[in-house]
Order: structure tokens, then C-alpha cells, then sequence
């Protein structure tokens, strides 16, 4: 990666998200790749979380301008492949909702068990496992509604798929 | 080729659009706050489904149509949607039955389709395939619990189950065209989806002690934008802002 390539990831893998703006759309996994094409443009890759998140296009929009307001010539494309999934959560962005009091996926949620069985998640408040489900669908696309059975605190959960 | 690729684009962009259309008028209705939630999430996937859909419908026809030109702007009968996703909510039964119909076919579809020749269509079917996956398990869910639930529940979700019957067939019908699409690999055959569907169905109705749908006299039409009557009042709705205001943008 060269030093102009690198400078405009650094710019806009800072772009908060504007649903859960305790993470960067970095530590999401929203945006992919930054990179300099042969006109000088920089070249943002963004994926979105769910077909219809209607945060797509403030997103695609907070890093057109955060490219630009670091000297940037932007470019956003929407890609597809691979779809994304909780996986591409970092480990930081985890640890990050979970402080913001997301309960952050539960990893290896491609597999059947995440899909179809129960999954264990545990509150990010007091970390109790005894937590029960309210609701599949929550206050975003990308969220289903929990309640914590030790502390009664009700919370979102960021949902695997 | 292009011409069957477009409308098998078409046909799919618009069960999914209409039945998001359908779906979206729960908002604010449901009976419960949970439910309130899930219906608009599940149309607001099938309506973010749709857009890719248009999108690249549009790119194969190629006379500059986008994804608003297409969902907006054409008249009843160039719609291709299944009859089933236009037809009225009826109770919530009826809808959440509906959706599950639609949400087995199309995880059975998607299943199939991320295979697909197009590297296109294989990537939208990587996106909707975990979201498809999400609203069968949902609904599915509820088929059980209303119809092992109380005589109420359980006498409405048999009589959704009369009501739809007729419009089961439709999702397994080919035209010339899919066939043709089917033959080049980019889209499955959806009549070898008929029996592992019926299975699907099959395995959550016995546990929900619904009768087994009949799927030989099938209501046909959609397909060659033949419609209910319903039909050109949701577009009257759906297609309001757009004929008000044409290029209207926000």
C-alpha cells in the first residue's frame, strides 16, 4: 500500500456509523478497501450490512466527504461479493459495541447453530449469560431486541447472519 | 438471451417490491410492538432486494432505465409478479403465512441460485440468502404457534391457508423465457424447487396441524402481468409521489 493510498484509508476508515456511532465503518467491515486509481482518484469499496439498510447511503455519503475534505478525489463503489457477514466485524469493533452496550455477535455465525439453533449472548452491561429474547427484529435491521435476566437490563443485540 | 435475462430480473424485482409494498403497510397496524418491527425489517430486506435487482435489470436492458424507472414508472401490465405477493394483507395470519410460503420458496431459490452463472445474480443471491434464511426462521415460527395455538388462532391460519391455496402453483410455473435462463445456468428451474418446498412446508404445517396445500389448480397470470384487481390500487399507492411529481427526487 503507498503513503497516498494509505493516508486516504486512514481518512476514511474513521467515518463513524450513523446507526451505531460508537464504531468506525472500518471496525464494521463496511468498508472494505481504499485504492488509488491509475486517474488519481481514491477508490472506496462499501458493502452493505443488509440489502435494504437505508444507513447505505449516509454512509457511502460521511466518506465521499471525508475523502474529499483530506485533498481526495473520491470514487464510492458498491460491492457485493462477499457478502457481508458479522464475521467481518474486527475484534476491536466488538469489543467497542460491547462497551456501547451492543452484545456484539456471536462469533462463527455462518454456522447452521448461529441460524437455527438457540445462540448464547450473553449482556454487555453485566456479562450474565441468563439473557432471554424479546424480539428477532430490533431497532435496526441489523439488530434483534434482548433482555438480561440478573440485571433486567433490556439491550440490542448486533444479530449474526 | 439478454431478453429472457431481463425479464427474469424483472419477474423477481417485482415479487419482491410488490410483496415489500404489501409488507410495509403493517407499519404502525401489527398486532404486537415485536411484530411491528419485524414486518417493516422484512420488507425493508426484500425492498433493498428489489433495488439490486432493478439495478442490474436495468444495465442488461440498456436504454438507460435505473432501479426508479423500473419500480415507479411502468404501467400494470408490464408488472410480472407472482399474484400472490400483490394480493391484500387479509388478517395477520394471512400475512405471516404469505411470507412464509415466499420466504421457503425463496431460500430454496437463493440456495440454487449462488451457483449462478452471472456473477451478478450470484452475488445478489449471496446477499439475500442470510436475510431469506432470517425471515423463513420467523415466520415458520409463527405458523406453529398460530396454528397449534388457540381454536381462533388455529381456525384464521386454516383459513389463510384456503384463501392462498390458489396461488401456490404459480411460484413453480415456467414460462418459455425462465426456461430458457434456467437451461443457461443462470437462474435454477424452479419446477425441481416444487419438491423440496413441499417438504418444507410439509415439516412445519404438521407441527402447526395445518392441512397440506393442493398445488394442481393454480391461479396463472402474474407472470404475462395478468393481475388481480388488487393490483392497480397498490400501484395507485406505491407509485403516488413518482406520477405527482415525475424525477421527483429527495
Amino acid at each position: 500500500m503507498n503513503s497516498q493510498a494509505n493516508r486516504a484509508w486512514l481518512a476514511a476508515s474513521a467515518v463513524l456509523d450513523p446507526e451505531v456511532p460508537a464504531v468506525t465503518v472500518a471496525d464494521l467491515g463496511i468498508l472494505r478497501s481504499v485504492e488509488m486509481d491509475e486517474y488519481g482518484r481514491a477508490v472506496a469499496r462499501v458493502t452493505p450490512t443488509y440489502s435494504g439498510c437505508p444507513a447505505v447511503l449516509a454512509i457511502e455519503l460521511a466518506i465521499e466527504a471525508a475523502l474529499r475534505d483530506a485533498g481526495f478525489d473520491p470514487v464510492i463503489e458498491r460491492s457485493l461479493t462477499p457478502a457481508w457477514t458479522t464475521d467481518w466485524i474486527t475484534d476491536l469493533g466488538r469489543e467497542k459495541l460491547r462497551a456501547y452496550g451492543i452484545a456484539p455477535p456471536v462469533s462463527g455465525s455462518s454456522s447452521k447453530r448461529a441460524l437455527f439453533g438457540d445462540v448464547q449472548v450473553s449482556c454487555p452491561r453485566c456479562s450474565a449469560k441468563d439473557t432471554s429474547k424479546l424480539s428477532e427484529f430490533g431497532s435496526t435491521a441489523c439488530k434483534a431486541h434482548y433482555r438480561c435476566n440478573s440485571c433486567l437490563e433490556p439491550f440490542d443485540y448486533f444479530k449474526c447472519i | 438471451m439478454q431478453k429472457g435475462l431481463f425479464s427474469a430480473l424483472l419477474q423477481l424485482a417485482d415479487d419482491h417490491l410488490v410483496l415489500g409494498h404489501r409488507l410495509s403497510e403493517w407499519c404502525g397496524h401489527a398486532p404486537m410492538l415485536e411484530e411491528d418491527l419485524a414486518l417493516p425489517n422484512i420488507a425493508l430486506d426484500l425492498i433493498g432486494q428489489a433495488r439490486s435487482l432493478y439495478t442490474y435489470a436495468g444495465e442488461i436492458e440498456g436504454v438507460g432505465r435505473d432501479e426508479d424507472a423500473l419500480a415507479f414508472c411502468r404501467i400494470e401490465r408490464e408488472y410480472q409478479n407472482l399474484l400472490i405477493c400483490e394480493l391484500p394483507n387479509g388478517d395477520f395470519a394471512q400475512t405471516i403465512l404469505r411470507q412464509f410460503y415466499f420466504s421457503s420458496f425463496m431460500l430454496l431459490f437463493w440456495e440454487q441460485t449462488l451457483k449462478s452463472s452471472d456473477a451478478t445474480v450470484a452475488a445478489v443471491a449471496g446477499k439475500a440468502i442470510k436475510e431469506a434464511k432470517y425471515h423463513r426462521r420467523h415466520c415458520g415460527e409463527w405458523v406453529i404457534r398460530l396454528g397449534d395455538g388457540t381454536d381462533e388462532s388455529a381456525r384464521r391460519m386454516q383459513a389463510s391457508c384456503e384463501i392462498l391455496e390458489p396461488y401456490l402453483g404459480e411460484f413453480f410455473h415456467t414460462s418459455y423465457d425462465s426456461l430458457e435462463i434456467s437451461q443457461s445456468g443462470v437462474f435454477p428451474d424452479k419446477n425441481t424447487l416444487q419438491e423440496p418446498w413441499l417438504m418444507d412446508v410439509r415439516e412445519v404445517f404438521q407441527a402447526a396441524n395445518l392441512n397440506i396445500p393442493d398445488l394442481t389448480h393454480a391461479q396463472k397470470g402474474g407472470r404475462e402481468g395478468r393481475h388481480t384487481e388488487a393490483m392497480g390500487h397498490l400501484l395507485a399507492q406505491l407509485q403516488y409521489m413518482q406520477r405527482s411529481f415525475p424525477n421527483m427526487a429527495w
